[in-house]
């Protein structure tokens, strides 16, 4: 089973780099981009029979830091 | 005073802790690999050194937290050892849940490398009780990932509870509240992105961060 595990900025926490992309979009002419925020992709590739509790674990425990991202899975 | 390093791969201030820590305490520490499951008996402190464990990969401090030896130093640091966290030493403390809160990148997002001015705000820990509260001291910066944030119901608790060891004397990185270091409820983890070994003999440009090791050598001869 493939797994698409998207991790984000939590709103609100201040996020430099999507600031400095935003800037740049601007920079090169593209208008109206109202703000940017830049996050993470992870593709997982488990087993069938991986329980949506592992999968939970796996975000929480290591691929996102809940203190300030949120997560969001995706089955391929 | 027996006293132990961390060392992961990609650690590279190690050594400066080492040196720091021998002149203070006239033993040199144990350094211990990441992969070691146990600490050695008898530590007085352990410190957590500056760097870039695992190259950063993930987040900063965040694969280092997950190594084997973080399991011993946050048993032990629950029974009350004195832990260490430098620059990505507190990276990996935060990472690693034994502080609150997590650190980003430099809000101006440049790395940032110079002396800055700290205040202590508490004397009250091994750490800062050679210091005198509301002192200002000087002591290198070196680093992209330093800018402290953490929701304001636990920035407030931390205020309130006199848990902000250091904060920034002037514009750094953006941290919430100006916050350059701070310690756990049980007072026995601190963590900070400046480098206290690095201000240790007159040599050095000034010996500011000789006191924070000092103290902590004063709790274990009491």
């Amino acid at each position: 089973m493939k797994l698409r595990i998207f991790v984000t900025l939590k709103p609100g926490v201040l996020d430099p780099q999507g600031r400095a992309i935003h800037h740049a979009l601007g920079s090169l002419g593209f208008e109206g981009v109202d703000d940017v925020r830049a996050g993470k992709m992870f593709e997982l590739e488990v087993a069938d029979t991986t329980t949506d509790e592992a999968i939970d674990g796996m975000c929480r425990q290591l691929l996102a830091n809940t203190v300030i991202e949120n997560f969001r899975v995706e089955r391929a | 005073m027996k006293t132990a390093v961390i060392v992961f791969p990609g650690s590279n201030c190690d050594r400066d802790l080492a040196v720091a820590l021998e002149a203070v305490t006239g033993i040199a520490p144990a350094m211990v690999w990441h992969a070691d499951t146990d600490l050695p008996e008898g530590l007085g402190l352990v410190a957590v050194p500056g760097g870039f464990s695992y190259g950063d990969y993930l987040r900063s401090g965040a694969i280092a937290a997950r190594s084997p030896i973080m399991q011993a130093v946050v048993e032990q640091a629950g029974r009350g050892l004195p832990v260490l966290g430098v620059c990505n030493g507190f990276q990996v403390l935060t990472e690693a849940g034994l502080l609150p809160g997590a650190l980003m990148r430099n809000a101006g997002l440049n790395f940032v490398c110079r002396d800055v001015a700290l205040t202590v705000d508490t004397a009250g820990s091994a750490f800062t009780s050679r210091y005198a509260a509301g002192e200002t001291i000087r002591v290198p910066v070196a680093h992209h990932d330093g800018n402290y944030f953490a929701d304001a119901e636990t920035l407030d608790r931390l205020e309130g509870e006199g848990r902000v060891a250091f904060r920034y004397g002037e514009p750094v990185n953006g941290s919430a509240r100006d916050i350059a270091g701070i310690l756990n409820a049980q007072r026995n983890v601190l963590g900070m992105m400046p480098h206290p070994e690095r201000k240790i003999e007159a040599a050095h440009g000034g010996t500011d961060g000789r006191r924070l090791f000092e103290g902590v050598l004063d709790t274990i001869a009491a």
